[in-house]
């Protein structure tokens, strides 16, 4: 939370780089934390028009108007909206069911030792085995419905929230248990009073690099067994040669990834200048 | 009965290539209750070690440490710590926040435990500082907050790490004083650790010399006769430091040429 005396340490703090401001205030500092941005992803659109018009001019790359366009066509009718919340359900579904169950045995494995000895082999062995190709099992095992999708985003969650989890807890300060001990905490509220805030932020980043994932493994399932969903789209795109319906579907992952990605960082920020694990 | 003593107490460290190191051997010392114990040594003498085993988080390797008669086992709430460094507070937490911490695991009610809280914030220096963060305030407050937060919660006993080691020299010296004050009216046993000759004499009511490691053990106690306030321009105060300073010069010099 910001201080009272001095609501500006925070928030120029933003992401964690230090902007040296200048005189001006609130405007100023909106603009150099959101500027940038706006102007980074401007010229990332000027350089695709000027590259589809000038470089590969051809109906196989399209420049970014007609692409545009084409999406707001597609939000209208309501197909693109339909893809995107298909998709998103299942990465949410399987996100969050991927999470609950990560979370809980990560900090087990974290705190006790049996617990990370006997749980070990499963983590170290599954965690290499990519869940891009654990797609044909699930599908074998679940059929094309929305329980294979869901298992393989919750497969692709639940590792790295693990390790993240675990690596939270041994990453804790010892003196930090200790103090704890010594004013008269017992194991129980040094778990919820210590442990799991101090982890909190190793957690945070554990789901953030897991949502990434999600958005691989959900194109990657949707490709191969779905009906509808961003990934389903792209197969469309391929198999009809619409070509400005993919550049759709790849934008919209695109976006919709940075979207949610900014709520980790923006959240992770929020609780990592509370929850720093370092002091 | 003192109310702590330690008897022929050993603590071997093993390293991660199996080294053996003998941090202290046949350690012996007793203090007794309301007493102001000062133990003062060079870097890496032990001092660190024989704090952790009172403590209860390292049990010792041989030997036995009583607290009232009975063996220390595992830490409790009757040794409060301040702990060398700052990594014991809790970063999530505000500085009265961490103040109260362990008032709030003994269910204590939120307004009488913020009350308690302030005073020792006040009592350190650090009212008006009691919204932030660790990370937003200085070494010395981060020390402060230590301090008030094992204050706020009334241990039967004191354990002190160089409490007073990362701060300035003129807030060094008003904490010393506001600590002996704390001293003399809660009569509170006090384990202080410390390199510094000055504070030791300044506040001990005896000094515990350590000799260089490996296998510390204590050299001698110098008795402070000392009572009220301690100038440093004082005769007195003067011989004890020199004598203290006898004690301590060889380990020091032992201590340096074991380093190389
Ligand atoms: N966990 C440990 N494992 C191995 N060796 C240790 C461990 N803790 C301390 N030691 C060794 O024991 C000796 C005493 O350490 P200790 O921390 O007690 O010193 P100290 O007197 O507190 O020093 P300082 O004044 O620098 O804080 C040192 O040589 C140190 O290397
Ligand atoms: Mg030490």
């Amino acid at each position: 939370m910001p201080s009272k005396e001095n609501p500006t340490a925070r928030e120029t703090n933003a992401g964690g780089r230090l902007f040296i401001l200048g005189p001006g205030g609130a405007a100023r500092r909106l603009w150099s934390v959101y500027g940038g941005y706006a102007l980074g992803f401007v010229s990332l659109f000027l350089i695709w028009q000027l590259a589809s018009l000038y470089v590969v001019s051809s109906v196989l790359f399209p420049p970014p108007t007609v692409v545009f366009s084409k999406g707001l066509l597609l939000v209208r009718n309501g197909v693109l909206l339909e893809h995107l919340a298909a998709s998103m359900q299942r990465i949410l579904a399987g996100f969050i069911a991927g999470s609950l169950l990560g979370i809980p045995i990560g900090l087990a494995m974290g705190s006790f030792w049996p617990v990370r000895k006997l749980l070990e082999p499963y983590t170290e062995f599954l965690r290499f085995i990519p869940s891009v190709a654990m797609i044909t099992v699930a599908v074998i095992w679940f059929g094309i419905g929305e329980g294979a999708k869901i298992f393989l985003i919750i497969y692709t969650t639940i590792f790295i929230v693990i390790l993240n989890t675990a690596a939270g807890v041994s990453a804790i300060a010892p003196n930090k248990i200790r103090a704890a001990q010594s004013l008269g905490a017992t194991r129980a509220q040094i778990f919820f009073h210590v442990a799991l805030p101090a982890t909190v932020p190793y957690i945070l980043t554990g789901m953030r690099l897991a949502m990434g994932n999600s958005f691989t493994t959900i194109v990657a399932a949707e490709l191969i067994a779905a009906n509808d969903g961003l990934g389903k789209m792209l197969w469309d795109g391929r198999l009809f040669m619409l070509v400005d319906e993919i550049f759709v579907s790849l934008v919209t992952l695109g976006l919709l990834g940075f979207a949610v990605d900014r709520m980790f960082r923006w959240s992770i920020y929020t609780f990592a200048g509370k929850y720093s694990p370092a002091t | 009965m003192p109310l702590v003593s330690f008897h022929n107490v050993e603590k071997t460290y093993r390293s991660l290539q199996g080294v053996e190191y003998g941090a202290v051997e046949h350690f012996s010392v007793e203090i007794e209750a309301g007493e102001f114990f000062c133990l003062l040594g060079p870097s890496g003498c032990g001092k660190t070690t024989v704090l952790k085993m009172l403590a209860g988080f390292e049990a010792p390797t041989a030997g036995h440490i009583l607290m009232d008669g009975r063996p220390v086992q595992g830490a409790s709430r009757d040794r409060g710590v301040v702990f060398q460094g700052d990594d014991s507070l809790y970063g999530w937490l505000t500085a009265v926040e961490n103040v109260e911490f362990g008032l709030r695991m003994r269910h204590v009610r939120k307004a009488d435990r913020r009350e308690r809280a302030m005073h020792y914030l006040e009592l350190v220096g650090l009212r008006g500082q009691e919204k932030k963060y660790p990370a937003e305030l200085s070494g010395g407050m981060k020390q402060r907050i230590q301090i008030a937060r094992v204050l706020a919660n009334e241990p039967k006993m004191l354990l002190m790490d160089e409490p007073f080691a990362a701060l300035d020299a003129q807030t060094r010296s008003l904490m010393q004083e506001e600590l002996a004050n704390i001293w003399h009216t809660t009569r509170t046993t006090v384990l202080f650790i410390t390199h510094d000759i000055d504070e030791a004499v300044t506040l001990g009511k005896r000094i515990g010399v350590m000799r260089a490691g490996p296998r510390s053990q204590v050299k001698g106690v110098v008795e402070v006769a000392l009572n009220g306030a301690r100038s440093r321009t004082d005769d007195v105060f003067l011989q004890y430091y020199k004598q203290v300073y006898e004690m301590i010069r060889d380990e020091v010099a032992k201590a340096i040429a074991r380093a190389d």
